[in-house]
Protein backbone atom coordinates (compact mmCIF):
# COMPACT_ATOMS: atom_id res chain seq x y z
CA UNK A 1 0.00 0.00 0.00
CA UNK A 2 2.31 2.36 0.92
CA UNK A 3 4.64 1.39 -1.92
CA UNK A 4 1.19 2.56 -4.08
CA UNK A 5 1.35 5.86 -2.66
CA UNK A 6 4.44 6.52 -3.21
CA UNK A 7 4.86 5.63 -7.04
CA UNK A 8 1.69 7.32 -7.42
CA UNK A 9 3.63 10.31 -5.48
CA UNK A 10 6.66 10.41 -7.89
CA UNK A 11 4.37 9.83 -11.14
CA UNK A 12 2.74 13.06 -10.11
CA UNK A 13 5.88 14.73 -9.40
CA UNK A 14 7.18 13.47 -12.86
CA UNK A 15 4.45 14.90 -14.62
CA UNK A 16 4.52 18.04 -12.99
CA UNK A 17 8.02 18.92 -13.86
CA UNK A 18 7.67 17.58 -17.30
CA UNK A 19 4.87 20.34 -18.00
CA UNK A 20 6.55 23.15 -16.53
CA UNK A 21 9.81 22.39 -17.71
CA UNK A 22 7.80 22.20 -21.20
CA UNK A 23 5.97 25.53 -20.30
CA UNK A 24 9.33 27.09 -19.60
CA UNK A 25 11.09 25.97 -22.76
CA UNK A 26 7.50 26.96 -25.09
CA UNK A 27 8.13 30.53 -23.32
CA UNK A 28 12.08 31.14 -23.38
CA UNK A 29 11.34 30.71 -27.52
CA UNK A 30 8.60 32.71 -27.78
CA UNK A 31 10.89 35.19 -25.66
CA UNK A 32 13.90 34.83 -27.88
CA UNK A 33 10.84 35.36 -30.83
CA UNK A 34 9.65 38.70 -29.93
CA UNK A 35 12.97 40.07 -29.16
CA UNK A 36 14.23 38.99 -33.16
CA UNK A 37 10.75 40.91 -33.91
CA UNK A 38 11.64 43.75 -32.65
CA UNK A 39 14.88 43.69 -35.07
CA UNK A 40 13.16 42.93 -37.91
CA UNK A 41 10.94 45.93 -37.65
CA UNK A 42 14.38 47.95 -37.08
CA UNK A 43 15.76 46.95 -39.91
CA UNK A 44 12.56 48.19 -42.09
CA UNK A 45 12.95 51.13 -40.20
CA UNK A 46 16.60 51.52 -41.78
CA UNK A 47 15.15 50.92 -45.37
CA UNK A 48 12.79 53.36 -44.87
CA UNK A 49 15.12 56.53 -43.90
CA UNK A 50 16.72 56.86 -46.98
CA UNK A 51 13.80 56.87 -49.48
CA UNK A 52 11.53 59.72 -46.33
CA UNK A 53 15.04 61.75 -46.40
CA UNK A 54 15.22 61.64 -50.13
CA UNK A 55 11.58 62.85 -50.66
CA UNK A 56 11.69 65.65 -48.80
CA UNK A 57 15.10 67.02 -49.30
CA UNK A 58 14.23 69.20 -52.56
CA UNK A 59 10.90 71.45 -50.40
CA UNK A 60 13.20 71.46 -46.83
CA UNK A 61 16.48 72.40 -48.38
CA UNK A 62 17.68 75.01 -45.51
CA UNK A 63 17.00 72.52 -43.10
CA UNK A 64 19.80 70.64 -44.25
CA UNK A 65 20.92 69.95 -40.44
CA UNK A 66 17.97 68.31 -39.40
CA UNK A 67 18.13 65.80 -42.39
CA UNK A 68 22.11 64.86 -41.84
CA UNK A 69 21.30 64.51 -38.16
CA UNK A 70 18.88 62.07 -38.87
CA UNK A 71 21.25 60.41 -41.85
CA UNK A 72 24.16 60.36 -38.86
CA UNK A 73 22.11 58.48 -36.63
CA UNK A 74 20.93 55.97 -38.73
CA UNK A 75 24.31 55.51 -39.78
CA UNK A 76 25.14 54.91 -36.32
CA UNK A 77 22.24 52.57 -35.66
CA UNK A 78 23.24 50.50 -38.34
CA UNK A 79 26.77 50.28 -36.62
CA UNK A 80 24.94 49.12 -32.90
CA UNK A 81 26.73 46.04 -31.41
CA UNK A 82 24.70 44.28 -28.30
CA UNK A 83 21.49 45.25 -27.21
CA UNK A 84 22.61 48.24 -24.81
CA UNK A 85 24.17 49.82 -27.30
CA UNK A 86 21.22 49.42 -29.75
CA UNK A 87 19.03 51.07 -26.98
CA UNK A 88 20.64 53.65 -27.43
CA UNK A 89 21.48 54.66 -30.70
CA UNK A 90 18.02 53.09 -31.87
CA UNK A 91 16.62 56.22 -29.41
CA UNK A 92 18.80 58.73 -30.90
CA UNK A 93 17.45 57.76 -34.56
CA UNK A 94 13.86 57.67 -32.91
CA UNK A 95 14.44 61.13 -31.74
CA UNK A 96 15.73 62.55 -35.07
CA UNK A 97 13.27 61.35 -37.08
CA UNK A 98 10.41 62.75 -34.36
CA UNK A 99 12.04 65.86 -35.07
CA UNK A 100 12.22 66.01 -38.54
CA UNK A 101 8.77 64.85 -38.83
CA UNK A 102 8.11 68.14 -36.27
CA UNK A 103 9.65 70.22 -39.12
CA UNK A 104 8.09 68.86 -41.76
CA UNK A 105 4.58 70.27 -40.48
CA UNK A 106 5.86 74.01 -40.92
CA UNK A 107 5.98 72.96 -44.80
CA UNK A 108 2.41 73.09 -46.52
CA UNK A 109 4.25 71.95 -49.89
CA UNK A 110 5.06 69.08 -48.28
CA UNK A 111 1.52 68.21 -46.04
CA UNK A 112 0.08 68.75 -49.32
CA UNK A 113 2.35 66.16 -51.25
CA UNK A 114 0.37 62.83 -51.09
CA UNK A 115 4.38 60.89 -52.00
CA UNK A 116 5.04 62.89 -48.76
CA UNK A 117 2.11 62.02 -46.59
CA UNK A 118 2.29 58.32 -47.79
CA UNK A 119 5.96 57.96 -46.71
CA UNK A 120 4.76 60.05 -43.16
CA UNK A 121 2.27 57.80 -42.69
CA UNK A 122 5.18 54.53 -43.49
CA UNK A 123 7.07 56.10 -41.17
CA UNK A 124 4.58 56.58 -38.51
CA UNK A 125 3.47 52.63 -38.74
CA UNK A 126 7.20 51.90 -38.59
CA UNK A 127 7.73 53.65 -35.32
CA UNK A 128 4.38 51.59 -33.68
CA UNK A 129 5.78 48.00 -34.98
CA UNK A 130 8.97 49.18 -33.10
CA UNK A 131 6.96 50.11 -30.38
CA UNK A 132 4.66 47.09 -29.94
CA UNK A 133 7.57 44.76 -31.13
CA UNK A 134 8.74 45.72 -27.69
CA UNK A 135 5.65 45.73 -25.48
CA UNK A 136 5.07 42.27 -27.13
CA UNK A 137 8.78 41.48 -26.11
CA UNK A 138 8.33 43.22 -22.68
CA UNK A 139 4.39 41.05 -22.16
CA UNK A 140 6.03 37.78 -23.52
CA UNK A 141 9.00 37.98 -21.03
CA UNK A 142 7.05 39.20 -18.03
CA UNK A 143 5.16 36.40 -18.46
CA UNK A 144 8.24 33.86 -18.59
CA UNK A 145 9.62 35.75 -15.56
CA UNK A 146 6.84 35.11 -13.41
CA UNK A 147 6.73 31.71 -14.37
CA UNK A 148 9.86 30.85 -13.31
CA UNK A 149 9.29 32.81 -9.58
CA UNK A 150 5.73 31.56 -9.30
CA UNK A 151 6.04 28.49 -6.19
CA UNK A 152 6.61 25.59 -6.68
CA UNK A 153 8.40 26.11 -10.22
CA UNK A 154 10.56 28.72 -8.48
CA UNK A 155 12.09 25.40 -7.03
CA UNK A 156 13.39 24.05 -10.04
CA UNK A 157 13.69 26.18 -12.62
CA UNK A 158 16.75 27.40 -11.71
CA UNK A 159 18.43 23.84 -11.45
CA UNK A 160 17.09 23.84 -14.85
CA UNK A 161 18.54 26.37 -16.24
CA UNK A 162 16.22 29.08 -17.06
CA UNK A 163 17.42 32.33 -16.35
CA UNK A 164 15.04 35.56 -15.75
CA UNK A 165 14.61 37.69 -19.30
CA UNK A 166 15.60 41.17 -19.72
CA UNK A 167 13.00 43.85 -20.24
CA UNK A 168 13.30 46.48 -22.43
CA UNK A 169 13.71 49.67 -20.46
CA UNK A 170 14.14 53.15 -21.60
CA UNK A 171 18.28 53.74 -21.49
CA UNK A 172 17.82 57.75 -21.40
CA UNK A 173 16.64 59.44 -18.31
CA UNK A 174 15.99 62.18 -20.22
CA UNK A 175 13.18 59.84 -22.68
CA UNK A 176 11.32 58.95 -18.98
CA UNK A 177 11.32 62.83 -17.56
CA UNK A 178 7.46 63.86 -18.06
CA UNK A 179 7.81 66.91 -19.73
CA UNK A 180 6.72 69.87 -17.45
CA UNK A 181 3.98 71.64 -18.99
CA UNK A 182 3.80 75.55 -17.47
CA UNK A 183 -0.13 76.69 -17.50
CA UNK A 184 0.50 79.80 -15.77
CA UNK A 185 2.12 81.96 -18.65
CA UNK A 186 -0.34 82.76 -21.66
CA UNK B 1 -10.80 48.46 -12.42
CA UNK B 2 -7.58 48.64 -13.96
CA UNK B 3 -7.79 46.56 -17.44
CA UNK B 4 -6.08 43.30 -16.08
CA UNK B 5 -9.15 42.99 -13.44
CA UNK B 6 -11.88 43.93 -16.15
CA UNK B 7 -10.19 41.09 -18.36
CA UNK B 8 -10.30 38.79 -15.52
CA UNK B 9 -14.07 39.77 -14.12
CA UNK B 10 -15.39 39.16 -17.86
CA UNK B 11 -13.62 35.92 -17.92
CA UNK B 12 -15.23 34.46 -14.97
CA UNK B 13 -18.71 35.98 -15.66
CA UNK B 14 -18.54 34.25 -18.98
CA UNK B 15 -18.09 31.06 -17.43
CA UNK B 16 -20.67 31.84 -14.77
CA UNK B 17 -23.14 32.14 -17.58
CA UNK B 18 -22.20 29.03 -19.42
CA UNK B 19 -22.63 27.10 -16.74
CA UNK B 20 -26.02 27.96 -16.04
CA UNK B 21 -26.87 26.98 -19.48
CA UNK B 22 -25.39 23.69 -19.68
CA UNK B 23 -27.53 23.58 -16.02
CA UNK B 24 -30.70 24.64 -18.13
CA UNK B 25 -29.92 22.40 -20.43
CA UNK B 26 -29.52 19.56 -18.15
CA UNK B 27 -32.64 20.38 -15.92
CA UNK B 28 -34.93 20.49 -19.71
CA UNK B 29 -33.49 17.16 -20.54
CA UNK B 30 -34.00 15.85 -17.39
CA UNK B 31 -37.50 16.75 -17.52
CA UNK B 32 -37.73 15.31 -21.22
CA UNK B 33 -36.54 11.99 -20.22
CA UNK B 34 -38.67 11.55 -16.82
CA UNK B 35 -41.50 12.26 -18.84
CA UNK B 36 -41.15 11.02 -22.27
CA UNK B 37 -38.73 8.02 -22.23
CA UNK B 38 -39.14 6.87 -18.90
CA UNK B 39 -36.88 5.06 -16.61
CA UNK B 40 -34.81 3.85 -19.73
CA UNK B 41 -33.30 7.20 -19.31
CA UNK B 42 -31.71 6.43 -16.45
CA UNK B 43 -28.66 8.30 -15.58
CA UNK B 44 -27.49 9.50 -18.92
CA UNK B 45 -29.62 12.34 -20.12
CA UNK B 46 -30.62 10.87 -23.68
CA UNK B 47 -33.02 14.19 -24.12
CA UNK B 48 -29.78 16.66 -23.48
CA UNK B 49 -27.40 14.28 -25.56
CA UNK B 50 -29.98 13.70 -28.60
CA UNK B 51 -30.77 17.25 -28.58
CA UNK B 52 -26.84 18.83 -27.84
CA UNK B 53 -25.94 16.21 -30.74
CA UNK B 54 -28.66 17.97 -33.06
CA UNK B 55 -27.69 21.30 -32.36
CA UNK B 56 -24.19 20.74 -32.64
CA UNK B 57 -24.30 20.01 -36.35
CA UNK B 58 -25.11 23.73 -37.67
CA UNK B 59 -23.49 25.46 -35.35
CA UNK B 60 -20.04 23.34 -36.26
CA UNK B 61 -20.65 23.90 -40.05
CA UNK B 62 -20.89 27.34 -39.84
CA UNK B 63 -17.81 27.02 -37.34
CA UNK B 64 -15.86 25.88 -40.45
CA UNK B 65 -16.97 27.72 -43.40
CA UNK B 66 -19.24 30.80 -41.96
CA UNK B 67 -16.24 33.04 -42.33
CA UNK B 68 -16.65 32.44 -46.32
CA UNK B 69 -20.31 32.88 -45.51
CA UNK B 70 -20.21 35.63 -43.91
CA UNK B 71 -17.30 37.67 -46.07
CA UNK B 72 -19.46 36.45 -48.86
CA UNK B 73 -22.56 37.92 -47.86
CA UNK B 74 -21.10 41.46 -47.13
CA UNK B 75 -19.90 41.88 -50.17
CA UNK B 76 -16.11 42.41 -49.05
CA UNK B 77 -13.39 43.38 -50.73
CA UNK B 78 -9.61 42.07 -50.25
CA UNK B 79 -8.08 45.64 -49.15
CA UNK B 80 -5.26 44.84 -52.31
CA UNK B 81 -8.04 44.76 -54.68
CA UNK B 82 -9.39 47.82 -53.00
CA UNK B 83 -6.20 49.73 -52.88
CA UNK B 84 -5.75 49.06 -56.40
CA UNK B 85 -9.29 50.81 -57.47
CA UNK B 86 -8.54 53.72 -54.88
CA UNK B 87 -7.78 57.69 -55.33
CA UNK B 88 -4.49 58.83 -53.91
CA UNK B 89 -7.11 59.88 -51.21
CA UNK B 90 -8.37 56.44 -50.19
CA UNK B 91 -5.07 54.75 -50.71
CA UNK B 92 -3.33 56.57 -47.91
CA UNK B 93 -6.38 55.51 -45.97
CA UNK B 94 -5.62 51.97 -46.92
CA UNK B 95 -2.34 51.96 -46.51
CA UNK B 96 -3.17 53.24 -42.67
CA UNK B 97 -5.43 50.28 -41.96
CA UNK B 98 -2.88 48.24 -43.73
CA UNK B 99 -0.78 49.26 -40.71
CA UNK B 100 -2.62 49.35 -37.95
CA UNK B 101 -3.75 45.89 -38.61
CA UNK B 102 0.34 44.63 -38.82
CA UNK B 103 0.59 46.80 -35.48
CA UNK B 104 -1.87 45.21 -33.40
CA UNK B 105 -1.11 41.79 -35.03
CA UNK B 106 2.58 42.92 -33.46
CA UNK B 107 1.52 43.78 -30.19
CA UNK B 108 -0.74 40.41 -29.82
CA UNK B 109 2.14 38.28 -31.31
CA UNK B 110 -0.33 36.63 -34.05
CA UNK B 111 0.02 35.93 -37.48
CA UNK B 112 -1.39 38.84 -39.32
CA UNK B 113 -5.10 38.04 -40.65
CA UNK B 114 -6.11 38.97 -44.04
CA UNK B 115 -8.40 42.28 -44.39
CA UNK B 116 -11.26 43.06 -45.98
CA UNK B 117 -12.85 46.27 -46.99
CA UNK B 118 -16.95 46.66 -46.86
CA UNK B 119 -18.66 48.58 -49.04
CA UNK B 120 -21.06 50.10 -46.58
CA UNK B 121 -21.26 53.79 -45.38
CA UNK B 122 -21.89 53.24 -42.16
CA UNK B 123 -18.55 53.01 -39.71
CA UNK B 124 -18.45 49.23 -38.28
CA UNK B 125 -16.13 46.37 -38.08
CA UNK B 126 -15.98 42.65 -37.64
CA UNK B 127 -13.67 40.10 -37.27
CA UNK B 128 -14.22 36.59 -38.43
CA UNK B 129 -12.53 33.21 -38.36
CA UNK B 130 -12.16 30.66 -35.94
CA UNK B 131 -9.44 31.98 -34.44
CA UNK B 132 -5.54 33.14 -34.55
CA UNK B 133 -4.28 31.88 -38.14
CA UNK B 134 -7.87 31.40 -39.37
CA UNK B 135 -9.23 34.80 -39.29
CA UNK B 136 -10.23 37.80 -41.10
CA UNK B 137 -11.37 41.34 -40.13
CA UNK B 138 -13.55 43.58 -42.33
CA UNK B 139 -14.10 47.41 -41.79
CA UNK B 140 -16.35 49.10 -43.80
CA UNK B 141 -15.96 52.19 -45.81
CA UNK B 142 -17.54 54.42 -43.87
CA UNK B 143 -15.42 53.24 -40.83
CA UNK B 144 -12.26 54.23 -42.67
CA UNK B 145 -13.59 58.01 -43.59
CA UNK B 146 -14.95 58.73 -40.48
CA UNK B 147 -11.98 57.59 -37.83
CA UNK B 148 -8.92 59.06 -37.59
CA UNK B 149 -5.34 56.92 -37.19
CA UNK B 150 -5.57 56.39 -33.37
CA UNK B 151 -9.49 55.55 -33.44
CA UNK B 152 -8.48 52.72 -36.06
CA UNK B 153 -5.95 51.41 -34.06
CA UNK B 154 -8.73 51.27 -31.14
CA UNK B 155 -10.97 49.29 -33.32
CA UNK B 156 -8.48 47.16 -35.13
CA UNK B 157 -7.09 46.02 -31.07
CA UNK B 158 -11.03 45.23 -30.23
CA UNK B 159 -11.41 42.93 -33.55
CA UNK B 160 -8.03 41.38 -33.10
CA UNK B 161 -8.64 40.65 -29.12
CA UNK B 162 -12.23 38.92 -30.73
CA UNK B 163 -9.36 36.85 -32.59
CA UNK B 164 -6.96 35.99 -29.82
CA UNK B 165 -10.36 35.58 -27.26
CA UNK B 166 -11.19 32.80 -29.17
CA UNK B 167 -15.14 34.70 -29.46
CA UNK B 168 -16.01 32.47 -32.51
CA UNK B 169 -15.54 29.21 -31.00
CA UNK B 170 -17.27 30.71 -28.01
CA UNK B 171 -20.35 31.94 -29.74
CA UNK B 172 -20.37 28.91 -31.95
CA UNK B 173 -20.91 26.50 -28.46
CA UNK B 174 -23.27 29.03 -27.42
CA UNK B 175 -25.17 28.59 -30.66
CA UNK B 176 -25.13 24.67 -30.53
CA UNK B 177 -26.55 25.26 -26.53
CA UNK B 178 -29.55 27.67 -27.86
CA UNK B 179 -29.77 25.15 -30.77
CA UNK B 180 -30.37 22.31 -27.92
CA UNK B 181 -32.37 24.17 -26.24
CA UNK B 182 -34.47 24.76 -28.96
CA UNK B 183 -34.74 21.00 -29.85
CA UNK B 184 -36.00 19.78 -26.96
CA UNK B 185 -38.58 22.47 -26.47
CA UNK B 186 -40.34 22.14 -30.13
CA UNK B 187 -39.84 17.79 -29.32
CA UNK B 188 -41.58 18.46 -25.77
CA UNK B 189 -44.31 20.59 -27.20
CA UNK B 190 -45.22 17.89 -30.28
CA UNK B 191 -44.77 15.03 -27.29
CA UNK B 192 -47.99 16.62 -25.38
CA UNK B 193 -49.50 16.08 -28.71
CA UNK B 194 -49.31 12.40 -28.49
CA UNK B 195 -48.12 11.64 -25.55
CA UNK B 196 -50.43 12.50 -22.51
CA UNK B 197 -51.21 8.55 -22.22
CA UNK B 198 -47.75 7.65 -21.45
CA UNK B 199 -47.58 10.52 -18.90
CA UNK B 200 -50.60 9.35 -16.99
CA UNK B 201 -49.13 5.94 -16.74
CA UNK B 202 -46.26 7.65 -14.88
CA UNK B 203 -48.30 9.54 -12.24
CA UNK B 204 -49.26 6.51 -11.63
CA UNK B 205 -45.96 4.91 -10.45
CA UNK B 206 -46.00 7.78 -7.90
CA UNK B 207 -43.66 10.66 -7.42
CA UNK B 208 -46.17 12.51 -5.53
CA UNK B 209 -46.31 15.91 -4.66
CA UNK B 210 -42.46 16.26 -5.62
CA UNK B 211 -43.03 14.85 -9.01
CA UNK B 212 -45.94 17.39 -9.62
CA UNK B 213 -44.46 20.07 -9.02
CA UNK B 214 -41.20 19.14 -10.75
CA UNK B 215 -43.37 18.44 -13.83
CA UNK B 216 -44.95 22.05 -13.42
CA UNK B 217 -41.58 24.03 -13.12
CA UNK B 218 -40.36 21.98 -16.23
CA UNK B 219 -43.39 23.09 -18.10
CA UNK B 220 -42.99 25.95 -17.44
CA UNK B 221 -39.53 26.09 -18.33
CA UNK B 222 -40.33 24.37 -21.19
CA UNK B 223 -42.78 26.96 -22.97
CA UNK B 224 -39.95 30.14 -22.15
CA UNK B 225 -36.78 27.76 -22.83
CA UNK B 226 -36.07 29.45 -26.27
CA UNK B 227 -36.49 32.99 -25.29
CA UNK B 228 -34.25 32.40 -22.12
CA UNK B 229 -31.42 30.96 -24.22
CA UNK B 230 -31.58 33.66 -26.52
CA UNK B 231 -30.86 36.01 -23.22
CA UNK B 232 -28.06 33.69 -21.58
CA UNK B 233 -26.69 33.70 -24.92
CA UNK B 234 -26.57 37.59 -25.63
CA UNK B 235 -25.85 37.68 -22.06
CA UNK B 236 -22.51 35.72 -23.27
CA UNK B 237 -22.23 38.33 -26.50
CA UNK B 238 -22.13 41.07 -24.24
CA UNK B 239 -19.65 39.67 -21.68
CA UNK B 240 -17.23 38.97 -24.63
CA UNK B 241 -17.64 42.74 -26.05
CA UNK B 242 -16.12 44.19 -22.71
CA UNK B 243 -13.31 41.70 -22.86
CA UNK B 244 -12.80 42.55 -26.35
CA UNK B 245 -12.51 46.17 -25.14
CA UNK B 246 -10.50 45.47 -22.14
CA UNK B 247 -8.06 43.46 -24.22
CA UNK B 248 -8.11 45.67 -26.73
CA UNK B 249 -6.92 48.45 -24.45
CA UNK B 250 -4.15 45.89 -23.61
CA UNK B 251 -2.92 46.18 -27.20
CA UNK B 252 -2.85 49.66 -27.90
CA UNK B 253 -2.17 50.73 -24.53
CA UNK B 254 -4.59 53.48 -24.91
CA UNK B 255 -8.18 52.78 -24.12
CA UNK B 256 -9.06 56.50 -24.56
CA UNK B 257 -8.44 55.46 -28.80
CA UNK B 258 -11.47 53.24 -28.23
CA UNK B 259 -13.39 55.37 -26.36
CA UNK B 260 -13.41 57.77 -28.60
CA UNK B 261 -13.65 55.57 -31.60
CA UNK B 262 -16.91 54.96 -29.97
CA UNK B 263 -18.32 57.42 -29.64
CA UNK B 264 -17.74 58.41 -33.07
CA UNK B 265 -19.41 55.19 -34.10
CA UNK B 266 -22.14 55.45 -31.84
CA UNK B 267 -22.69 59.11 -33.47
CA UNK B 268 -23.62 57.27 -36.43
CA UNK B 269 -27.34 56.52 -36.38
CA UNK B 270 -27.36 54.40 -39.54
CA UNK B 271 -27.76 50.42 -39.44
CA UNK B 272 -24.95 49.03 -41.11
CA UNK B 273 -27.11 47.25 -44.18
CA UNK B 274 -24.23 45.44 -45.07
CA UNK B 275 -23.67 43.10 -42.12
CA UNK B 276 -26.15 40.30 -41.47
CA UNK B 277 -27.64 40.32 -38.05
CA UNK B 278 -25.96 36.77 -37.56
CA UNK B 279 -22.74 38.48 -37.41
CA UNK B 280 -23.66 41.07 -34.64
CA UNK B 281 -20.99 39.27 -31.95
CA UNK B 282 -18.34 39.81 -33.61
CA UNK B 283 -18.70 43.65 -34.52
CA UNK B 284 -17.36 46.71 -32.96
CA UNK B 285 -20.55 47.72 -32.59
CA UNK B 286 -24.63 46.28 -33.07
CA UNK B 287 -25.14 46.58 -36.79
CA UNK B 288 -28.75 47.07 -36.00
CA UNK B 289 -27.23 50.11 -34.91
CA UNK B 290 -29.11 53.04 -32.51
CA UNK B 291 -32.69 52.32 -32.45
CA UNK B 292 -31.36 48.77 -31.32
CA UNK B 293 -30.45 50.61 -28.25
CA UNK B 294 -32.81 53.41 -27.42
CA UNK B 295 -36.13 53.60 -26.91
CA UNK B 296 -36.95 49.91 -25.57
CA UNK B 297 -36.02 50.70 -21.78
CA UNK B 298 -34.50 48.03 -20.02
CA UNK B 299 -36.15 44.88 -21.45
CA UNK B 300 -34.39 45.38 -25.08
CA UNK B 301 -31.16 45.26 -23.19
CA UNK B 302 -31.56 41.63 -22.71
CA UNK B 303 -31.36 40.94 -26.39
CA UNK B 304 -28.84 43.12 -27.08
CA UNK B 305 -25.62 41.67 -28.61
CA UNK B 306 -23.55 44.54 -27.49
CA UNK B 307 -23.64 46.53 -24.33
CA UNK B 308 -24.48 49.96 -24.20
CA UNK B 309 -22.32 52.16 -25.65
CA UNK B 310 -22.47 54.64 -23.06
CA UNK B 311 -21.40 51.94 -20.41
CA UNK B 312 -18.39 50.45 -22.64
CA UNK B 313 -16.76 53.98 -22.99
CA UNK B 314 -17.58 54.56 -19.17
CA UNK B 315 -15.20 51.20 -18.62
CA UNK B 316 -12.48 52.25 -20.94
CA UNK B 317 -12.48 55.88 -19.49
CA UNK B 318 -12.24 53.90 -15.79
CA UNK B 319 -9.16 52.18 -17.38
CA UNK B 320 -7.20 54.84 -18.36
CA UNK B 321 -7.76 56.41 -15.17
CA UNK B 322 -6.53 53.40 -13.48
CA UNK B 323 -3.50 53.07 -15.47
CA UNK B 324 -2.61 56.31 -15.20
CA UNK B 325 -2.20 56.35 -11.39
Amino acid sequence: MLGLVLLVLIGVIVVWAVASYNRLVGLRNQVANGWRQIDVQLKRRHDLIPNLVNAVRGSMDFERDTLTAVMEARAKALTATGPADAAQKEGALTQSLGRLLAVAENYPALKSNDNVKMLQEELSGTENKVGFARQFYNDIATQFNTAQQVFPTNLAAGMLGFKPAELFEITEAADRAVPTVDLSRH
Amino acid sequence: MNLYDQQRSNRRKTWLIMIAFVAFLLLLGAGFDTFYIGAGGGVVPVGSLAALALGSVSAVVSYFSGDRAVLLSSHAQPIAEAAAQASDDEKLKLRQLDNVVDEMAIAAGLPRPPVYIVPDPDPNAFATGRGPGHASIAVTRGLLETLDREQLQGVIAHEMSHIRNYDVRMMTVVAALVGAVALLSDWARRGMWWGGGRRRDRDDRGGGAAGIIFFIVWLAAIVIAPLLAQVLAMMVSRRREYLADASGAELTRNPLGLASALETIDAAVEPTRAINSGTAHLCIADPLGREAHIGGGGWSGLFASHPPMADRIAALRAMAYQGSR
